[in-house]
């Protein structure tokens, strides 16, 4: 093991893909010579070429359907989209096309292509570049929307990303790419599956589902319970499309209470989502309600202590677990 | 000349009549289409190609097999000519698993791996960036594969053309952009839609060279895509070509086309209909036959009766197949860890 950052590894994975198939092949914007709007693609043009890592024209919804279209040709592509913000000038081409084909026209064509974008707020980057939007992607059947949190998750779900046969939105966020984590030295091979969240935290009394950046506030918020005697278990979806349903409901048949907390808006979106199937597969496992804890239903505002505001972060968690998680159940009382 | 040596633009007496074959064929065929619309076999949007066939037949002649074919939603003749059986083609308009996309599809949808045709698009402009995918991957790859992608004078005023012809030229893509320029993008007519009178300058906006072609002239439409279609494959990139042509029927099943005089489309039915100009000029040449020509009728007419029946006795998919083919590995929105019920 060793410690690297988030971007590194996404690096590492996408190195690796080109590697070990020729047919792999990187574009986007700013993707070569400058090596990523966020520095991810930094030195692969260098070493891989002009074939291999494309710069693109700032055309969103052409480069899209140009990679849609090599995918039918027999390649492999990995779209940088610059943030999920410009991937709306694209989501013609996400939803008309990548998501409807194979059905459409009776199984034949097949896209194999990982659409790489970072979503998110907290920079202080207004309302037009500070969304999360996988919601909407996930909502669309036909494709495959993850959202790693890790340099660990992020280096082996792009992997397996790439190897999938399907379109896969791939959804980075813009404050994720320096975290440091662990990731398996060099040339250990692993690859992590398009359908399996994880348990990041194990505990007793109350499930914490979340993903993406929110994945590090929940962990502190689970923190700051554990000194107060309340045992969280933290689950990382990873994955927002397929959702790994069973690993929800045994966690709450063990837990009975859960809070799900997420960066994006509250009304029709992943949480809710998540919630009702919740209510549908363990309804009867609950012992209080399920708690929502999400971004303020507003346009990122840019001002720093409005956006602060507008950004979940752990209290609110902490609020919302002791909200459903009475004090004598953690004394061991109750139950 | 005799007749068994005669040719036309480098085109032996046997092409030319398969050619004339072709676009009865897809006369034929849409004929019968529109029959069984009426009749209430075929639903949804149907979008006919009649009068416009010189522009497909003339286009795809010049393709090699290997080639693709992407198209919009006006896209029989284009499936047909590009090999995929009119029984699967009648097939799909029917709603049946032996069309060519299992009956999921429909008139707008047509596909086939085998034969090189990607779609049947039915948003409107949305197969040229595709289309420069599709042959930035031939590009990548090294195989002799050229893309010929069809769309309507409609399309050009998307902004995926714009952005599609500038990539395709700067990256010097084998493709060839043919604009059947109809004159209609539904009701409007091309002159209330477009700040310029010609394709031309656009081409040349986005580098490339372009060519106006009269797209009733099947002769003239073959002759003009060779030159592009051979451009592409010498590696010499993209080309636009400007087919003018006209949609003999309304824009699909349901419209009365009142945004157009009766006189118009008469005067057009009448003087330039491709099939005609087509026979005149054969006949001038001393080519063919009026025999002959008789004889390809015939022989459309009934290979469209024979799809139709072919399609009504078809079986329609099964429940299964509702959820067949979402996911090419058969994944489901819930990933289950156990079985269930």
């Amino acid at each position: 093991m060793r410690t690297l950052t988030y971007r590194d590894a996404l690096r590492e994975a996408i190195r690796e893909e080109m590697l070990r198939d020729d047919r792999v092949f990187i574009m986007g914007e700013d993707i070569a010579g400058y090596g990523g709007t966020y520095a991810v693609t930094k030195g692969l043009f260098e070493e891989f070429g002009e074939k291999r890592v494309r710069d693109t024209p700032l055309a969103e919804e052409v480069i899209t359907g140009t990679a849609i279209g090599a995918a039918l040709g027999g390649l492999r592509p990995i779209l940088e989209l610059m943030t999920i913000n410009f991937s709306l000038l694209a989501s013609d081409q996400i939803i008309n096309s990548a998501a409807k084909f194979h059905y459409m026209f009776g199984g034949q064509p097949q896209i194999p292509l990982v659409i790489r974008m970072p979503g998110g707020g907290g920079a202080q980057r207004g309302a037009q570049h500070s969304q999360m939007l996988e919601t909407m992607y996930a909502h669309v059947p036909g494709l495959k929307v993850v959202a790693p949190a890790t340099p660990h998750d992020v280096k082996g779900m792009l992997k397996s990303a790439v190897r999938d046969p399907n379109p896969v939105l791939f959804i980075e966020h813009e404050l994720l790419y320096n975290i440091k984590g662990e990731v398996p030295d060099e040339g250990v091979e692993y690859t992590i599956p398009l359908d399996r969240g994880e348990v990041k935290r194990e505990g007793q009394h109350v499930t914490l589902i979340t993903f993406s950046r929110m994945l590090h506030v929940t962990l502190q918020a689970a923190e700051d319970l554990a000194k107060e005697g309340i045992d969280a278990e933290v689950i990382d979806l990873r994955c927002i499309r397929p959702i790994d349903i069973d690993l929800l409901v045994d966690s709450v048949q063990k837990t009975n209470r859960v809070v799900i907390a997420e960066e994006g808006w509250k009304y029709y979106g992943t949480g809710q989502g998540l919630a009702a199937l919740i209510y549908e597969f363990a309804f009867d496992y609950l012992d209080a309600p399920i708690q929502h804890v999400t971004g303020a239903d507003v346009p990122m505002p840019y001002s720093k202590p409005l956006e602060r505001l507008a950004m979940p972060d752990k209290n609110a968690i902490v609020k919302a677990v002791k909200a459903i998680v009475p004090a004598a159940l953690t004394q061991g009382i109750a139950r | 000349m005799a007749i068994s040596n005669a040719t036309l633009a480098g085109l032996t007496r046997k092409q030319l009549l398969e050619m004339h074959y072709r676009m009865s064929l897809l006369r034929r065929f849409e004929e019968k289409c529109a029959e069984e619309y009426t009749r209430g076999k075929i639903g949804g949007f149907m979008h006919l190609y009649i009068g416009q066939e010189a522009v497909g037949v003339g286009s795809i002649t010049t393709l090699e097999p290997q080639d693709r074919v992407l198209s919009s939603y006006r896209e029989h003749g284009h499936a047909i000519m590009k090999g995929i059986e009119p029984q699967a083609v009648m097939a799909e308009l029917f709603g049946k698993s032996a069309g060519c996309s299992k009956g999921k599809g429909g008139s707008m949808h047509m596909w086939s791996n085998e034969r090189g045709m990607f779609g049947g698009n039915a948003i409107v402009a949305a197969q040229l960036p595709m289309a420069a995918g599709v042959a930035f991957a031939a590009q990548y790859l090294g195989e002799p594969r050229v893309t010929m992608c069809f769309f309507g004078d409609g399309a050009v005023d998307e902004g995926a053309f714009h952005e599609s012809l500038n990539l395709a030229s700067l990256w010097k893509l084998p493709v060839v952009f043919i604009c059947e320029n109809n004159q209609y993008s539904m009701g409007m007519a091309v002159e209330k839609a477009w700040a310029v009178d010609s394709l031309m300058p656009r081409a040349a906006a986005h580098n490339m060279p372009g060519e106006q072609v009269d797209g009733m002239d099947v002769i003239a439409v073959y002759e003009a895509v060779k030159r592009a279609v051979e451009r592409a494959r010498n590696g010499e990139g993209p080309t636009l070509l400007e087919v003018k042509t006209y949609r003999f029927r309304g824009h699909s099943m349901t419209d009365p086309a009142y945004y157009r005089t009766r006189e118009e489309e008469h005067q057009w039915r009448n003087t330039r209909d491709p099939i005609g100009i087509f026979e005149k000029k054969l006949l001038e040449q001393g080519v063919a036959t009026q025999a002959e020509f008789d004889k390809n009728d015939e022989r459309a007419t009934q290979v469209a009766e024979d799809a139709a029946e072919f399609a009504e006795n078809s079986p329609y998919p099964t429940p299964e197949d509702l959820y067949a083919d979402v996911m090419v590995d058969g994944s489901t929105a819930l990933a289950f860890r156990r079985k269930r019920e």
